[in-house]
């Protein structure tokens, strides 16, 4: 068991938005959030990331409790999170990105490779600020900066959001990889077809809960629970 | 490479100027070199972590009374009184720091303003040991060290470089150290580098002591070195300064301090030369560096042409 959220409850002062998330997620597979625009998927994140306190439940990786650490900590428990929109270090160069990414563990030069070998075309723009880069790039630079804690959860939050279908393609092999490595991958994606792809299990949000959880085999374009659960 | 040849290749003609400068100007580039190590950690602070002190002057003047009070007191010699004088402002800066922290923007700047007026005042109140608005000149056996009197011109000029070459090759490796990265991504975004586990409270609170590191030593040098401790030197305007000289050379450069103070000093020689409203111009110059150069002079040629500067 990599990670498992029991009963989580999180808001933003008197606002609940997670109200009772129980979760999992596995090494080597990739588990989906799937839900409408506000359902708390980005709330949910940013929580185990200990961003947003939790007001309830528990969040454990592999047995240790992570709710109530120091945000600071919890990367350093395992946990790396690629946010919505990038949130690069635009001033600084790919090379430095990727220095602050690994700082924690020490900026291991093996690390450091693989995340290289993982996306070839950052060690064309090493010395390029990350605010010069297009958009399909950054997002290889954020995925590659979480990846320089060497997490064993990696959590994204639509990665390919906005993005040429050439560069999705790019990211979503990048992704496989990292499940066929033994990463426990988190992805939060509106994207069907991202989904069936991708998706080891689904599980659907609604109303501050992950209401379904399904097995991504089972699932094909036009199931019901697309409909129910994101509208399309 | 090309970096380390820049900084020590600045050095090298600092050391040769001393020969073809008059011991006028030989005087007043020491004094410029002290306070671009003052800049130097100001910029530390605000260049590289971004935090806008108005508190400097306090650990600026915790480095002169720190260094001149032991001389004068207890006859303490100028080797441990300038140890003495860095502890005082790295540790007032940790003082300081802990409490300041807890602020961020213009709270911050707000705060260390305060405890830099407590300082101005607690001076001014314990006259009888400071010496008040008036100082104490320190005594000559506080001005000498291995056998050198710090007071004549050419062992006080190679003192300053000595302080100023330390200061700036420390600051340049410091930069370019993991530390250094960490500070620059705390100054560009708090919330991101936390989610890659870095904790900024411990981060900025290292760079703040040591930017009180750098300003203790200034202030220990220039009461050593120029022979007077006052509480001119715990005014708001010795928070400014630093400031000023940052901003002018260029924010998270490591020779913008240098260069600022430098320029600052000369541009304030010129003017005073012309009329006794030269602050005026001062100003004027400085309105012309936000509107053509906003991040500095340094700052601009790095984005232009020379990427490579640190």
């Amino acid at each position: 068991m990599a990670l498992e959220v029991k009963g989580l409850t999180a808001g933003y002062g008197p606002i609940a938005v997670l109200r009772g998330v129980d979760f999992r997620a596995e090494p080597g597979q990739i588990t989906c959030l799937m839900g409408r625009n506000g359902v708390g998927k980005s709330t949910f994140l940013k929580c185990l990331m200990g961003l947003i306190p939790a007001s309830g439940g528990s969040i454990q990786l592999n047995g240790v409790a992570l709710q109530g650490l120091p945000a600071h900590e919890v990367p350093k428990r395992g946990l790396a999170y690629v946010p919505q929109g990038r949130r690069l270090f635009g001033p600084l160069t790919v090379a430095e990105n990727l220095a602050v990414g690994g700082l924690v563990q020490g900026n291991d030069r093996t690390t450091l490779q693989r995340v290289l070998t993982l996306f070839p075309r950052l060690r064309e723009r090493l010395t390029q600020t990350a605010q010069t880069l297009s958009g399909g790039e950054q997002q290889m630079l954020a995925i590659a900066r979480a990846l320089c804690l060497a997490p064993r959860v990696l959590l994204l939050d639509e990665p390919t959001e906005g993005l040429q279908p050439s560069m999705i393609a790019l990211i979503q092999e990048a992704v496989l990889t990292l499940k066929a490595q033994g990463v426990a991958v988190v992805l939060v994606e509106q994207r069907v077809d991202a989904v069936l792809k991708l998706a080891d299990r689904v599980g659907f949000m609604r109303a501050g809960r992950v209401e379904e959880t399904r097995d991504a085999k089972g699932l094909a374009v036009g199931d019901p629970v697309f409909q129910t659960f994101v509208g399309v | 490479m090309k970096v380390w040849t820049l900084h020590l290749g600045l050095i090298v003609v600092l050391f040769a100027a001393q020969f073809w400068l008059s011991p006028y100007h030989s005087t007043n580039l020491a004094r410029i070199m002290v306070l671009a190590v003052f800049a130097m950690g100001y910029n530390l602070a605000f260049g590289y972590t971004g935090l806008l002190s108005l508190g400097h002057a306090l650990f600026f003047a915790a480095g002169m009374y720190g260094a001149g009070l032991p001389a004068q007191l207890w006859g303490v010699t100028a080797g441990p009184a300038l140890i003495l004088g860095i502890l005082a402002g790295g540790g007032m800066a940790a003082a300081v720091g802990l409490l300041a922290l807890r602020t961020a923007g213009v709270s911050f700047m707000i705060v260390t303003l305060m405890f830099a007026q407590a300082g101005y005042l607690a001076i001014l109140y314990f006259a009888a040991v400071t010496g008040g608005d008036e100082g104490f000149t320190l005594p000559a056996a506080a001005r000498s060290i291995a056998g050198l009197d710090l007071s004549s011109d050419t062992p006080r000029f190679l003192a300053a470089l000595t302080l100023f070459a330390v200061g700036l090759l420390v600051s340049l490796a410091l930069v370019r150290s993991p530390f250094g990265r960490s500070m620059v991504a705390i100054r560009e975004n708090e919330e991101r580098s936390r989610m890659l586990g870095l904790n900024p409270f411990t981060v900025k609170l290292v760079a703040l002591v040591l930017s009180g590191l750098y300003a203790g030593a200034a202030g220990a040098a220039y009461g050593i070195l120029f022979g007077y401790a006052g509480a001119s030197f715990a005014t708001i305007q010795y928070s400014i300064l630093p400031m000023l000289y940052v901003l002018l050379g260029g924010a998270g450069t490591i020779l913008g301090p240098f260069l600022g103070a430098a320029l600052m000093f000369a541009l304030i020689e010129v003017a005073s030369g012309v009329t006794s409203a030269y602050l005026f111009l001062v100003g004027a110059a400085l309105v012309a560096l936000v509107l053509f150069a906003p991040r500095g002079i340094l700052g601009t040629i790095r984005e232009r042409w020379a990427k490579w500067l640190p």
